[in-house]
């Protein structure tokens, strides 16, 4: 590298014939360059283009069609999403979902935002590094795995939760067979698999605050409490608006959990509208609707994302 | 200055009043325990023979092996899913670790006109949820006349917006000398991608093959769509459906299946912990 360094500069002092033989060889060098691209970028760009492009302008097309595969699509216009608003279990399923994500998120980046909080504290390295690791391990395991043990645990005959609770002397909760205890459930069991990510995200934002800030406020004899609240959490603010967005992002998009735990029942309790998605694309072969729920989805997120964003101006702290 | 030394030293004041002592062990002690009680009851619930899973006090160690393991074989074609799950987590992985890779590289280290826009479009693609598009791939799959068949899920994952922009962000790190140094010593841009930049790019590319390998092996939705008969389930959608058929369902079967199923994840989140947590948070701190 180093013998190479000073011919980087050389051409510009070589004779004519040198220099011409550089520019040839960079043009060839070029053209060979934007076939690799080319060739590089192909499996990528087509990829993405068949599989995500296509399909989200095909699903915009789709939500103007009434299509079950086996007739031929019929144009309907907008009937599909004027439709939407009438239909009872899509009412219902948006309100349990967005009463899920205000519950399951809040509860999500409080646990998160509290374990981060104490595992940062004074512990040994080792110890600490333990902590990390047990609480992001949730993460790794399947969202149909952990429904599966949980509705065991929770079972209202035989779980070991209510064993528990009675045990104690609480009331039996039927999680799987009431509305409410059910839509606990869902919330429960999401929680626990997923603080973990806003876990990392604020042991992050954590390390990134610089210690001699706490010192100073030692020093001018504030509490734990108030370092908390005037240093700890306005410092981490980018971080907790990261951590909610995304948290609310992925929590909109529910599905796994509520299916394999109880269906969507009792009732429609904890049928959620990625649910519906489902249920009406794969069982009712009602394709143009699913796709017009599908896009109300988005642009759900979409103005649940920039609402995060406006509100967070007004609390934002960046150091 | 002088009142300093009046004041307690900064390290036991960082660990203040509130969050010191038995409450602080306490309450990590009990988030350790719900945490992990789970899946420790789930392992001994796994080992106890299929009739008594419920009989005995959960965390008792009697009577423990593998009876139920051997009898979740017999009562579902685990190998079969087991098959089924490590071919479609496997080549998904690879084929987004090479897709990645080569995508990456191109926008990390060779312009061209139109780059950016390239690649934010590829970028945004990635804000657009699964659910959208999921009923017009499962028409593209159809057409190809791929439905019910592994490929359903292998070939729409390959492709990767994630990755790519994992393996460029990985590339950019390396030193742009690197290609400065091999054009001038005659090398073509293909020898110095395959000599130069490839080899330095492992790292990177472990953590888009661990990312891939956690995420497909477990995937749930898009296996339930795809996928209509049995012999082409995985293992998550296997043992949804071994609980569901409750008649023969003992507990302890079931979660001998899960266990099962977790031992993958596990030696990944053993041996890969710090490229999965990395590249869990990669793209969350711009």
């Amino acid at each position: 590298m180093t013998t190479s360094a000073p011919s980087r500069t050389q051409p510009s002092t070589t004779s004519k014939v040198g220099e011409k033989r550089v520019t040839a060889t960079l043009s060839t060098q070029r053209r060979k360059e934007r076939l690799l691209a080319t060739v590089f970028l192909a499996p990528t760009v087509i990829g993405i283009f068949v599989f995500t492009v296509v399909p989200i302008v095909g699903s915009f097309l789709l939500a103007f069609f009434r299509w079950d595969i086996i007739s031929s699509p019929r144009f309907v216009g907008l009937d599909n999403f004027t439709s939407l608003g009438t239909d009872r279990t899509l009412r219902v399923a948006f309100a349990n979902t967005i009463a899920f994500v205000v519950v399951a998120v809040l509860l999500q980046l409080a646990v998160a935002l509290a374990l981060a909080v104490l595992v940062q504290g004074h512990l040994p390295t080792w110890l600490r590094s333990i902590l990390r690791s047990v609480f992001f391990f949730p993460l790794i395991l399947s969202a149909a795995s952990v429904s599966i043990i949980m509705s065991y645990l929770f079972n209202q005959d035989f779980g070991l939760v209510n064993q528990v609770l009675t045990g104690v002397g609480l009331p039996d909760v039927p999680w799987l067979t009431s509305g409410p205890g059910a839509q606990l459930l869902v919330v429960l069991v999401y929680v626990w698999q997923n603080f973990g990510f806003s876990f990392l995200l604020f042991v992050g934002g954590l390390a990134s605050i610089p210690r001699d800030v706490y010192e100073a406020a030692a020093i001018d004899g504030a509490s734990g409490w108030r370092q908390f609240r005037q240093i700890t959490f306005p410092l981490l603010s980018p971080t907790t608006l990261v951590a909610s967005v995304m948290a609310v992002i992925s929590a909109l998009q529910i599905f796994d959990q509520p299916y394999v735990l109880t269906r969507g029942g009792p009732g429609d309790s904890t049928r959620t509208v990625v649910m519906v998605i489902y249920e009406n694309a794969f069982q009712q072969l009602q394709f143009g609707r699913a796709s017009a729920i599908g896009i109300v989805l988005t642009v759900f997120i979409m103005l649940a994302t920039a609402l995060q964003f406006r509100l967070s101006r007004r609390f934002i702290h960046y150091s | 200055m002088a009142t300093i030394t009046q004041h307690p030293a900064p390290r036991s004041v960082w660990r203040s009043r509130l969050l010191s002592g038995a409450p602080r062990v306490a309450f990590l002690a009990v988030a350790v325990a719900l945490t992990l009680g789970p899946v420790v009851w789930t392992v001994l619930t796994a080992l106890r023979p299929p009739s008594e899973a419920l009989g005995s006090s959960p965390l008792s160690l009697d009577n423990l092996g593998f009876d139920s393991f051997r009898a979740v074989f017999d009562q579902v074609d685990l190998w079969l899913l087991i098959l089924n799950s490590v071919l479609v987590t496997g080549l998904c992985a690879v084929g987004q670790m090479f897709t990645a890779c080569l995508g990456g590289y191109i926008f990390a280290r060779v312009p061209f006109r139109g780059r950016g826009v390239l690649f934010s479009m590829i970028m945004a693609t990635m804000m657009v949820p699964m659910q959208v598009t999921i009923v017009p791939v499962f028409m593209l799959i159809r057409g190809m006349h791929l439905s019910d068949t592994l490929l359903a899920l292998i070939l729409p994952a390959i492709p990767t917006a994630f990755g790519t922009f994992l393996m460029r962000q990985y590339f950019m790190t390396l030193p742009p000398d690197l290609a400065e140094a091999a054009a001038i010593d005659g090398a073509s841009p293909w020898r110095t991608f395959r000599s130069v930049y490839a080899p330095l790019a492992t790292p990177g590319l472990a953590i888009v093959g661990i990312l891939a390998f956690n995420y497909h092996w477990n995937e749930f939705f898009r296996p339930l769509i795809m996928t209509i008969s049995e012999k082409n389930f995985t293992l998550p959608l296997g043992l949804v459906s071994l609980q569901g058929n409750k008649g023969t369902g003992s507990v302890a079967v079931v979660l001998a299946g899960v266990v099962i199923s977790m031992i993958p994840a596990l030696l990944v989140f053993v041996f890969g912990q710090r490229p999965l947590r990395e590249g869990l948070t990669t793209g969350s701190f711009r």
